[in-house]
């Protein structure tokens, strides 16, 4: 099926206003991050994923999809209702009392679309590998994807997984890292240096891709790519090149809105760079 | 007063490594774990019966505990295998994330658990993993007290559907309970009855009550003694029937005296029927190397120490 780029552009735009009015509804979330893997995750859920919206945990003969930096809930909520998880409205309950759309993500709410817990960082490769494995037993040929933030690989348990997958020839998994550059305290550079990430992913025995993951025909064009790469012996890895804030201009080229909202003001000068293209909840 | 005799000793970790293969046979959903350590988990023949359900993780426990979290999306029942201490407070935010709080099916089975590791010392003795797992909402703590307990308590966990976690130990020890008695979660075993003092114990310190119970006969005291295989959800009713018939405690255990089984029967009291209590355990310290007698002994986890516990106990009454 030839992928409807405009389309797909256009749901993306829908997801950011969903991403800001979400966060600034409960003046708390992560919009930074957010924005950025809104390309990533609409081509995933409106395009590549071969997924049933009729939500079973076991998730059998269906593509499966992990949230490892659980903190850019808001883009996975919003992508998860626009796809029929569950119903647009309910976004306006995000991290507000009694709702289903915890700050982070959980299965603990029944939440529909959630298979794991997220937002310790670190963990959500090792759960994607045993989704992985479980497949494998199951003869299901169907694949497992998950993202990671970039500052999460300073967490190691990711390079234990990284070092499991390679080695037991995990190839039914496709892992994609949020590569912005920026975390919580500054940029990756400052803080802790990740170093050259495709040597390491290739020492550590992946297939490396690389996108460039605020475009959506790249983003499109590398998960075709990545698809095309396993059941070959190798666990794929895509190096998702973004940019935190992506589609707000005041957003970008800054970690300030990694962990924060916008006020009134700022509310309606970043809706005004995005179009309303599927209707505000 | 029932008398219970033994014929041989046996490891516990092996009654494990028994059910886990008995469990495979039963059920094709469980698969099994290791953080290279299958010989002293006793994984060997299940891992000859059905090597493709079976996963050599390496030396990576948090990584094995995401994996048995993610294969139960799928259906699976995964045992993660390695030492008491790498099964918990190494790991403890992969299990309460990815798994308790993810409501996963996993089995966290541990061996080498409390002082009778023995000679490797403080670092491989935990004796906080009680409390740990059993402040994790929703988590089943298992302790069963030999062999055949814990051979049965292997293969039943995997009808329970939900996190559990079985503790269990490295040094032969009695095996006294029936090779085919039929497990319950939650269910106090009524080791014998009595009428001056209650001792609920736990684990290796079930045959240690047992043999207390004995000498404490002889001096005229008739004590009961109850088995906690399951220290949550604990058998609040068993724990309340006998105290009311008994009206003093003593607590016994391979562990701190913080967080264990002793603080589980204690807040059930407080908040029902408060009596006396006496804690045989570990008094808030780590382990050292020696043999497991002589760690028992030192750190006041020996028969001798239940008898004076149950003394002081009757005493306060």
């Amino acid at each position: 099926m030839t992928p409807d780029i405009d389309k797909l552009t256009k749901t993306a735009s829908q997801v950011r206003r969903d991403i800001l009015r979400m966060v600034h509804a409960c003046q708390s979330g992560h919009p930074g991050g957010s924005l950025g893997c809104t390309d990533y995750l609409v081509a995933l859920y409106f395009h590549t994923l071969k997924h049933n919206t009729k939500f079973d945990m076991d998730g059998s003969d269906e593509d499966l999809f992990f949230l490892s930096n659980g903190h850019i809930s808001p883009v996975w909520y919003s992508v998860l209702a626009r796809s029929g998880y569950f119903e647009v409205a309910e976004l306006a309950s995000f991290r507000k009392i009694n709702t289903r759309l915890q700050g982070h993500p959980t299965t603990h709410e029944k939440l529909p679309g959630i298979r794991v817990a997220s937002g310790s960082l670190g963990q959500g490769m090792s759960v994607a590998i045993g989704a992985a494995i479980a497949k494998k037993l199951n003869n299901d040929n169907r694949l497992v994807f998950s993202l990671h933030g970039d500052g999460e690989l300073q967490e190691g348990q990711t390079w234990e997984a990284a070092m499991y997958a390679s080695h037991n020839k995990i190839d039914n998994l496709i892992s994609t890292i949020d590569v912005n550059g920026q975390q919580i305290d500054g940029p990756t550079d400052v803080i802790l240096s990740l170093g050259n990430l495709k040597a390491k992913w290739e020492a550590f025995g992946w297939e490396v891709l690389e996108m460039s993951g605020n475009d959506m025909a790249d983003v499109v064009r590398v998960l075709d790519l990545a698809i095309s790469k396993t059941c070959k012996g190798k666990p794929i890895m895509i190096l998702m090149q973004t940019m935190m804030g992506n589609g707000v201009d005041f957003m970008m080229h800054t970690h300030k809105w990694h962990g924060s909202a916008p006020n009134d003001d700022q509310l309606a000068l970043a809706l005004s760079q995005l179009e309303e293209t599927l209707g505000d909840y | 007063m029932k008398k219970y005799t033994y014929t041989e000793k046996k490891d516990t970790r092996s009654g494990f490594g028994a059910g886990l293969l008995e469990a495979g046979k039963k059920n094709d959903k469980v698969v099994a774990l290791c953080a290279d350590l299958i010989g002293s988990l006793k994984m060997d023949a299940f891992i000859k019966e059905f090597p493709e359900r079976f996963f050599q993780i390496g030396i990576a426990e948090a990584n094995m505990m995401g994996i048995a979290a993610g294969l139960t999306i799928g259906g699976k029942i995964p045992y993660t295998g390695t030492f008491a201490n790498f099964s918990t407070g190494r790991v403890y935010d992969q299990i309460r994330q990815s798994i308790a709080y993810s409501d996963k099916n996993v089995k966290i089975c541990a061996s080498h658990a409390g002082l009778t590791l023995g000679e490797d010392g403080a670092t491989h003795q935990i004796l906080e993993d009680i409390g740990m797992m059993k402040m994790l909402p929703g988590m089943v703590v298992i302790n069963p007290c030999d062999y055949n307990q814990t051979k049965a308590a292997t293969i039943a966990i995997a009808d329970y559907h939900g996190p559990v976690y079985l503790r269990f130990g490295r040094p032969a020890v009695p095996v006294f309970t029936d090779p085919d008695q039929k497990f319950e979660i939650g269910k106090a075993w009524m080791v014998n009855e009595g009428t001056d003092v209650s001792i609920f114990a736990t684990g290796h310190m079930v045959w240690k009550a047992i043999e207390a119970g004995e000498k404490l006969a002889e001096e005229g005291i008739n004590a009961e003694i109850i088995n906690i295989h399951t220290i949550k959800p604990l058998d609040e009713a068993a724990v309340l029937k006998s105290v009311a018939k008994t009206g003093c405690v003593v607590t016994a255990e391979e562990h701190n005296r913080y967080g264990g089984l002793g603080d589980s029967i204690a807040q059930v009291l407080t908040r029902n029927n408060p009596a006396p209590q006496e804690y045989v355990a570990v008094n808030d310290s780590f382990g050292e190397s020696g043999t497991p007698d002589q760690l028992m002994k030192k750190y006041g986890l020996d028969t001798e120490d239940i008898i004076n516990a149950v003394k002081r106990a009757i005493k306060r009454k």
